[in-house]
């Protein structure tokens, strides 16, 4: 099912021909490419989804305590492979968090069917350059795809705060605490001029619903990965509360 | 034991003495000055524990000079090389605050009788 198992196969195959020894070198030869092509096409996704735990803190070498998020990563699996040529782009589709079977419906079932992969709450998309080396039903594997030291991106959805003022949810001012402001401590101002244009502009910065939107932090820095027990830990906050699902990618924006 | 505990125990220190609030204790802590590393002693009244877990803290009162000095050290950071616990003190609450208000005789604390 995953590359590895098609190395195996290969491997097998050279010492079947050295013990009987009868194939010619050009044989040889064609064995040995494949080889290295099933080595090469070893690409790892470095994208994976997982549960956030909580926060808490470590203590670096140089001893200094540095805000971790501890993510339950994995495990994932590949569930769809998409390509140019059928889907218009390419991607990944890889699936995380158990669910009951009973509680998938037929069309999602006959999709984790199809992929031999067993039914998953979430099924997120992540866009590849190529799709070479990726197999329907292989496992994401962590220690492979994020390195202690690295950068990551994550996103999740962030918390929700409810009917927000200007303030709180733009960053606005306010305006004076004394020099006779009279109950407008908190208001945002003008929102505009008078009967040019005479009407609010849209988008206009203003009180409402805050948080709860899909959110991406950039270039946290990988502390640790703990491969034994699926745990990611990233340096700095991530979006969303505890229980909630992220993805995390390699940093598009990391400094060599 | 939940996965971030576990974590968390693996950065957690078992070499520290048992210690409370009311105690007086020597704090050896790692100072590195010009890239030359030793080590210094701060001994006084532990006023506060605060925290669990690696984010646990505490903090250490002495009188310098007739200068109150309170400092708060992490109690799992690397740079408390060692803790040893000078006294026992015979104490009713939690938070020694208090002595911030306090000097001389009037500062003074019970020592533990088993």
């Amino acid at each position: 099912m995953s590359a590895d198992a098609v190395k195996e196969e290969v491997d097998v195959d050279e010492t079947a021909e050295e013990v009987t020894d009868t194939d010619d070198a050009v044989a040889e030869e064609a064995t040995e490419e494949v080889a290295e092509e099933s080595g090469d096409s070893l690409i790892e996704l470095t994208a994976i989804v997982g549960e956030k735990l909580g926060m808490t803190q470590v203590f670096t070498e140089d001893a200094r305590a540095v805000p971790v998020t501890v993510i339950k990563a994995g495990p994932c699996y590949v569930t769809q492979v998409k390509t140019e040529g059928v889907d218009g782009y390419n991607a990944v589709q890889i699936s995380f968090g158990g669910v009951k079977p009973n509680r998938v419906n037929k069309p999602d079932a006959g999709h984790f069917a199809k992929a031999g992969v067993a039914p998953a709450r979430h099924l997120v998309e992540v866009r590849v350059d190529s799709t070479d080396g990726f197999e329907v039903g292989q496992t994401i594997d962590l220690g492979a795809s994020f390195t202690k030291g690295g950068r990551a991106d994550v996103t999740g959805v962030s918390k929700g705060k409810g009917f927000q003022g200007v303030m709180k949810r733009h960053n606005f001012k306010g305006q004076g605490a004394s020099h006779g402001t009279h109950k407008k401590h908190r208001a945002p101002g003008s929102i505009g001029a008078c009967a040019t244009p005479a009407r609010v502009f849209k988008g206009m910065k203003m009180a409402g619903r805050m948080g709860g939107d899909r959110t991406t932090i950039l270039n946290l820095e990988v502390v640790d990965v703990d491969i034994q027990n699926g745990l990611l830990v990233l340096g700095g906050a991530v979006p969303g509360p505890k229980g909630s699902v992220v993805i995390v990618r390699g940093a598009v924006k990391a400094r060599a | 034991m939940n996965n971030l505990d576990m974590l968390e125990s693996a950065h957690l220190r078992n070499d520290l003495p048992d210690f409370r609030t009311g105690d007086t204790v020597k704090v050896h802590v790692r100072v590195v000055e010009g890239g030359r590393e030793r080590v210094q002693v701060f001994e006084g009244v532990v006023i506060a524990r605060n925290g669990d877990g690696t984010r646990a803290s505490f903090t250490v009162r002495k009188v310098s000079f007739g200068v109150g000095v309170e400092r708060v050290f992490p109690l799992h950071a690397p740079i408390v090389q060692k803790i040893e616990v000078s006294r026992r003190g015979d104490v009713r609450r939690s938070k020694l605050y208090y002595l911030r208000e306090r000097s001389g005789k009037a500062a003074r604390i019970k020592e533990k009788r088993d």
